[in-house]
């Protein structure tokens, strides 16, 4: 399987995102945001940071990108997309998921690694943002539960921005498309304290 | 044609920075002041007023979580 991560200007994790990629899967390339072909790959990633600075709303710019037109015919053929932060917020901006990121409640960007619940396991993850509020209506989330698309939640006590139902990721209703607010790609090495990171490329790469 | 958007968080969605504006002013000797709500204003020229709620839509205001209103000069 081959990763593409693309690249905007203000992206920073997506060499974090290249690199996990490639432990992940075996291969994985840089794509530009101004490419308006993905050069055959089979998943993408939207990595984190601060695309086209963020102005405006977070992510809110990106959507608009050549290569974000490119990522939405990917995920609509039912290949793999998975948004990691800004690239959360980017995919919910483009309504390729369902929702909206908002400020943290406390209104402080937090760092620190976080206990994820998958249905099945816990997955220690780091998470970093500011604007990582998981909201949707109330109607949304009930469906979003009844459908199974909540992929991850923030384990009890640790929700750290406020997510409605301590929501962390979500996917699409097809499951092709998973976006989530922590860091999957800073937690592939033991020196880093956890190699959790690489289950949730090996989940989102088996359902597609 | 001058124009002015004006964006607000929607009714029922938590404002924290409007809640932390508001938590500031007792301690500046404003008292009484309550119900604030953080939002957006833009400013625009516009050649097709009649396009501007279209531009809302799709980029100015996310109507998810968002409202809008669109005030011509």
């Amino acid at each position: 399987m081959i990763w593409g991560v693309i690249q905007f200007p203000g992206s920073c994790d997506e060499r974090d995102a290249l690199h996990a990629c490639t432990l992940a899967s075996g291969e994985a390339r840089m794509i530009w945001h101004e490419e308006r072909d993905l050069g055959g790959v089979d998943g993408v990633v939207v990595p984190g940071g601060f695309s086209y600075g963020d102005y405006l709303r977070a992510g809110a710019v990106a959507r608009f990108s050549p290569a974000m037109e490119a990522v939405a015919e990917h995920a609509a053929a039912g290949k793999p997309v998975l948004g990691i932060c800004n690239g959360f917020q980017v995919l919910c901006e483009a309504g390729l998921l369902p929702g909206a990121l908002l400020r943290n409640e406390n209104l402080r960007f937090v760092c620190r690694q976080v206990d994820l619940l998958d249905g099945q396991e816990t997955l220690s993850i780091p998470a970093k943002h500011g604007e990582g509020r998981y909201y949707a209506p109330e109607e949304t989330l009930d469906a979003l539960e009844a459908n199974g698309q909540v992929a991850y939640r923030y384990a009890p006590g640790q929700n750290p921005n406020g997510s409605l139902r301590d929501i962390a990721g979500v996917r699409n209703e097809a499951g092709n498309v998973l976006g989530l607010m922590p860091h999957p790609e800073h937690a592939v090495d033991p020196l880093t304290g956890s190699t959790d990171g690489l289950k949730v490329f090996g989940q989102l790469a088996e359902r597609a | 044609m001058k124009a002015r958007v004006l964006i607000r968080p929607k009714e029922g969605i938590l404002d924290p920075q409007g809640k932390a504006v508001e938590r500031a002013l007792p301690a500046l000797g404003f008292e009484g002041i309550g119900h604030v709500r953080v939002g957006r204003l833009v400013e625009l020229e516009a050649e097709d007023p009649q396009r501007l709620a279209e531009l809302c839509e799709k980029l100015l205001a996310n109507p998810l979580i968002e409202d809008y209103e669109i005030q011509t000069l």
